[in-house]
């Protein structure tokens, strides 16, 4: 069961966004997120807003989803040119799910098509498509490359059998190596989404993990600890006792180890759960995300972000169908942040990179706790002292608590 | 069997002769209430429809909890062979907490309702309101209650009421107060049996005031007994304890609501207002007289309420406090007992220390004060009062065991209580066991009958505030009953245990145990609290130890993860909502040192088991 929307005012059925995102927008990149809700088994640990029903009805079905898509990407461009916003080239599009490979390359060619149609794509843009390991051929990778992808992000998560088997994956471990081999035949840069702490997952486990996913030479790996959602059937089956609990401990020993293999491999961190081979294969929509720019999402419970105004789409395919089709706006709803909530976000999310958050953007306060961060280990003194908070291994480990701490009261 | 009375004696006016003044004596929930309900009822005090089940117990904690808290006195009229009388009664507090109100309840009467459950058999408390009883010289009218009940065993019963008060056992009455069998039978004996009120009617007035009630629109109604003289409407009286003069501005009896009178003669009950607004202007023990002609000598038997058991009381939310201390002091109109100073505490913030008569009492202040004002309170563990005198002679009197002193210590007294236990004698090993490991002294035990015995232990107060009662029911199977009374004092082995979190000291969780106790209760709360403290972004420490030296530790890892790491996308909001909530929870944590530590591990370290069940129920 996918998690839940948050709270907030009503958003206009015309999209129209108010005069406010024009502050700076000179200064703020463009990007496109495309939705595709669709998967051909729910993973246990799964909350994302996803479908495995291959017939919802009308423009929520699988075969019609792309029209769909397209209708939003037509009413996006006509919402940001009436709300006064100069057009602008895209720098990044990422196709998330959900698994986007379930639909043909086609069809995600054609919305990716109706979006350089309306605003185009800046020169070295980042195009990148999720996918599953079994959810792609040679052709179909061929087809997207062609179509302007220029990179793929693999939910390998694990390369042992009894991990990927806890966590409801279907692909079998063999099939990881092939579709990067396809992938980079076709031109495309490669990521690794990798899971830890999985019940069950022995240290060992972990660590053939990531050595699988390391000799097969990614550009780029992503290492997330496994959450476990309310709802999930994950969930249930810890309370009821048949999967053991998740150990923080073991959480941090794992992350330990990822940052120790990953970085030996030679890649860099740059945010808490992503490592690149070079600052360049850094995913650049990622961290618009944690930047601050602008970007559309596409698609039914996708999030939006203007210039300080947040909204996010009816969750249900349907729905989200049924809106577009009275041309109407498919938000749900949305909020305009204030100077104070933009800049708790701003510390919340420039913490994590690796980058770090300038001291001089802090209030009194979080000024006032740098010492103390210091002291405890938490920030790279050098990097403190020329005026910048970047994390240690330690620091990054306790990331959120760094942030309260920076935060005013 | 004798009518309703045609017409009812008038107050103050009333010849002694036809005043019968009389209490009931009963455990907790032998059917008091319900009796005196059927007694008003049959009386005609109040009709049928107007009936609600335990009409006098007032107060709404005191219905939920089925115990009587605040005694009342209800003139009735009822005629006997022709002759109308006025039979006053007096509902007296069932609980040992409420003993001195007991003790002038019954100096208020001439006679004395001995109610017991037919199915329970007499209980300790019932024994000790009994002796309290004799000791005043009261007219004992033996009854089994509840005799409607298949389980009721009138006939054993009867037999062991007989053996203690010496008697007959077909003298003992056998009613219902549910059906009201038997109920009229005995209005007929209380009449025939109990002495009416004797005193000299042209003597100075002197009355004895054995309860005072704060009521908002009326201020202070204070409930006498007149032993001499009369009191009449307006005249100026005086409180003999004081000196304090006022005007009594009403003057009247009970049956059951207010009703003025033209006074109040030799032998009367009643209530009196005179515009106080605090029940300590009008103490209960005092005695009143006339200010014009004032009598010489008062009835005695003044004391006043000394508190037995101390315990911190603190706002959960620091911005409450001035609300606790308006609380604390509208309380107080109402409850001599109550005293309270104003503490603080580096772990909870501002707050009072307040004295209790004992547990019970604790328990009520601390319903009334959340349930009637609103309020959240974390209380510190319940203690006695000790008197610590160090080496240069000095004594000091310790309430709170962070004001333990820590210098050179002579010898520390406890106050000590003598405790008297009924129960069947199959548990006679398991309550010995208890006891002995709560430091008692057995002092005596005899058969009550041939399944039940008395016994009888000298035992540190501080051993029973805290969950005797509770073990003792649980080792009897709920069928032992307690009662004590203070009883002198002793010098023990007595030291401080402090509980320090990475080095600094918490105040709310220092205790005063004996020295052969100190480590298990170091371990038990070190153990507890390295269960109720989240773990910290560092190691944290948890040491038990007294002065010095550490007897007890346990230690907090510090936390490794406390960083949300999965993939959001752009759902930015989502992360920014968990953060705000980890925020709101920081708020709630009160900071020892370098801790945070979660107001609900204070609450939960504090409480016992036992209290926790019952705030579950
Ligand atoms: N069966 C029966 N139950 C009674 C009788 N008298 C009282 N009770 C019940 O015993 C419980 C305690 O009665 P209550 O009058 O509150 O006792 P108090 O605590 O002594 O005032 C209540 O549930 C009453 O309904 C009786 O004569 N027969
Ligand atoms: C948007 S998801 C889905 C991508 C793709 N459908 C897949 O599963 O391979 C992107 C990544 O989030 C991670 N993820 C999903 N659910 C998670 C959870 N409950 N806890 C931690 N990571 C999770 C997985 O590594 C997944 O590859
Ligand atoms: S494939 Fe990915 S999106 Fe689909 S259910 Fe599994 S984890 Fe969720
Ligand atoms: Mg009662």
């Amino acid at each position: 069961m996918p998690g839940a929307l948050p709270l907030g005012d009503p958003a206009p059925a015309d999209g129209l966004l108010p005069p406010q995102v024009l502050d700076g927008v000179g200064s703020r990149h463009f990007g496109l997120y495309v939705h595709i809700p669709f998967c051909a088994v729910r993973c246990g640990y799964c909350d994302f807003n996803t479908y495995t029903a291959k017939e919802l009805g009308g423009g929520a079905s699988q075969d019609a989803y792309a029209e769909t898509a397209v209708a939003e990407v037509d009413f996006a461009a006509r919402a940001l040119e009436a709300s006064g916003l100069p057009p602008r080239r895209i720098s990044t599009v990422f196709f998330g799910g959900g698994t986007p490979t379930l639909l043909p390359a086609e069809d995600l060619a054609r919305i990716l098509g109706a979006a350089v149609g309306h605003w185009g794509l800046e020169p070295g843009a980042e195009v990148t498509t999720e996918a599953n390991p079994d959810s792609v051929t040679p052709e179909s990778l061929q087809l997207l490359a062609e179509a302007g992808f220029t990179r793929v992000s693999f939910g390998m998560q694990s390369a042992v059998p009894h991990v990927l088997k806890v966590l409801d994956r279907t692909h079998s471990p063999e099939r990881v190596p092939q579709a990067v081999q396809w992938a980079r035949e076709a031109g495309l840069d490669v990521s690794l989404d990798l899971i830890y702490g999985t019940p069950g997952e022995s240290m060992d486990d972990w660590r053939t993990s990531l050595e699988t996913a390391l000799s097969y030479g990614p550009d780029h790996i992503s290492a997330y600890a496994l959450i476990v959602e309310d709802g999930t059937k994950l969930a249930a089956q810890m309370r009821r006792g048949e999967v053991p609990g998740i150990d923080d401990d073991d959480h941090a020993a794992k992350y330990e180890l990822a940052d120790e293999l990953i970085t030996a491999a030679g890649l860099a961190w740059y945010e808490v759960s992503n490592w690149s081979r070079t600052p360049e294969h850094a995913c650049r929509h990622n961290l618009a995300y944690w930047r601050g720019d602008d970007w559309w999402g596409i698609g039914p419970g996708s999030h939006s972000h203007v210039g300080g105004v947040r909204w996010w789409n009816v969750k249900h395919p349907v729905a989200y169908a049924n809106r577009l089709a009275a041309g109407e706006s498919p938000a749900a709803g949305r909020e305009t942040l204030d100077a104070g909530t933009r800049e708790m976000e701003r510390i919340m999310l420039e913490a994590r990179l690796g980058s770090g958050l300038e001291v001089d953007a802090l209030d009194a306060v979080g000024r006032h706790a740098v010492a103390g961060l210091i002291a405890d280990g938490l920030v790279e003194p050098a990097a403190a002292f020329k005026g910048r908070l970047v994390l240690t291994l330690k620091g990054r480990l306790l990331a959120d608590a760094v942030v309260r701490r920076l935060l005013p009261e | 069997m004798s009518p309703m009375a045609r017409t009812a004696p008038v107050p103050a006016a009333t010849d002694p002769a036809i005043i019968r003044n009389f209490c009931i004596i009963a455990h907790i929930d032998h059917g008091k209430s319900t009796l005196a309900d059927r007694m008003l009822q049959f009386t005609g005090v109040v009709q049928a429809r107007d009936m609600k089940a335990q009409y006098l117990d007032r107060m709404d904690i005191e219905r939920e909890r089925g115990i009587t808290i605040k005694s009342q006195a209800v003139r009735m009229p009822w005629e006997v062979d022709n002759t109308a009388y006025a039979l006053n009664m007096i509902d007296t507090p069932g609980h040992v907490d409420f003993t001195y109100e007991v003790s002038r309840s019954l100096a208020a009467c001439e006679g004395a309702v001995l109610l017991v459950d037919a199915a329970q058999g007499i209980e300790a408390q019932t024994l000790a309101n009994l002796y309290l009883a004799m000791e005043n010289d009261l007219t004992i009218i033996p009854v089994l209650n509840k005799i409607d009940l298949p389980a009721a065993q009138p006939e054993k019963y009867a037999e062991e009421l007989a053996n203690l008060i010496g008697g007959d056992p077909e003298e003992v009455l056998k009613v219902s107060g549910k059906t009201g069998v038997g109920v009229e039978a005995l209005l007929d004996r209380i009449v025939r049996d109990i002495p009416n009120p004797v005193g000299d009617a042209n003597a100075p007035a002197r009355a004895m005031i054995f309860d005072s009630v704060y009521d908002t629109y009326r201020g202070v109604v204070t409930y006498v007994r007149v032993v001499d003289g009369q009191l009449t409407p307006r005249e100026r009286i005086q409180m003999m304890s004081t000196k304090a003069s006022h005007e009594l501005l009403e003057i009247g009896v009970s049956s059951p609501e207010p009703v003025p009178s033209k006074g109040l003669g030799v032998g009367e009950v009643g209530y009196l207002i005179t515009g106080v607004k605090d029940v300590r202007q009008s103490k209960v023990g005092d005695t009143v007289t006339n200010l014009a002609r004032p009598a010489t000598e008062s009835l005695g038997g003044y004391q006043d309420p000394k508190p037995m058991v101390f315990s911190g009381l603190y706002p959960l939310d620091g911005t409450d406090y001035p609300n606790l201390r308006e609380a604390l002091d509208k309380l107080k109109l109402n409850d001599a007992a109550l005293v309270y100073e104003p503490e603080t505490s580096a772990a909870l913030g501002f707050g009072f220390r307040v004295g209790f008569l004992g547990l019970l009492h604790l328990e009520i202040v601390r319903e009334r004060l959340e349930r009637e004002f609103n309020l959240d309170l974390i209380s510190t563990a319940p203690n006695v009062v000790y008197e610590v005198t160090l080496e240069d002679k000095s004594v000091a009197t310790v309430t709170n065991p962070s004001e333990f002193p820590s210098g050179k210590i002579n010898e520390v007294r406890e106050p000590m209580v003598a405790a008297t236990i009924l129960a069947p004698n199959e548990f006679v090993g398991a309550i010995m066991e208890l006891c002995q490991g709560r430091r008692g002294q057995m002092r005596g035990m005899d058969y009550l009958s041939e399944d039940r015995v008395e016994m009888r232990y000298w035992i540190p107060l501080a051993e029973i505030v805290f969950d005797f009662f509770d073990q003792l029911k649980s080792k009897t199977r709920g069928y032992a009953s307690l009662d004590w009374k203070a009883d002198g004092e002793q010098v023990a082995d007595l030291v401080k245990v402090d509980i320090l979190l990475q080095g600094e000291q918490v105040d709310a969780f220092s205790a005063i145990t004996h020295r052969d106790k100190a480590y298990a209760y170091g371990v038990m709360m070190t153990s507890k609290l390295r269960e109720l403290i989240p773990r910290q972004q560092f190691e944290v420490p948890i040491q038990a130890a007294i002065g010095s030296r550490i007897i007890a530790r346990e230690n907090i890892r510090a936390i490794r993860k406390d960083v949300l790491a999965k993939c959001y996308g752009g759902d930015i909001t989502r992360k920014r909502k968990l953060l705000e909530k980890q925020k709101e929870g920081k708020k709630r944590m009160k900071m020892v040192g370098r801790v945070e530590v979660p107001q609900e591990a204070f609450i939960a370290a504090l409480t016992t088991d036992e209290s926790k069940d019952k705030a579950k129920k």
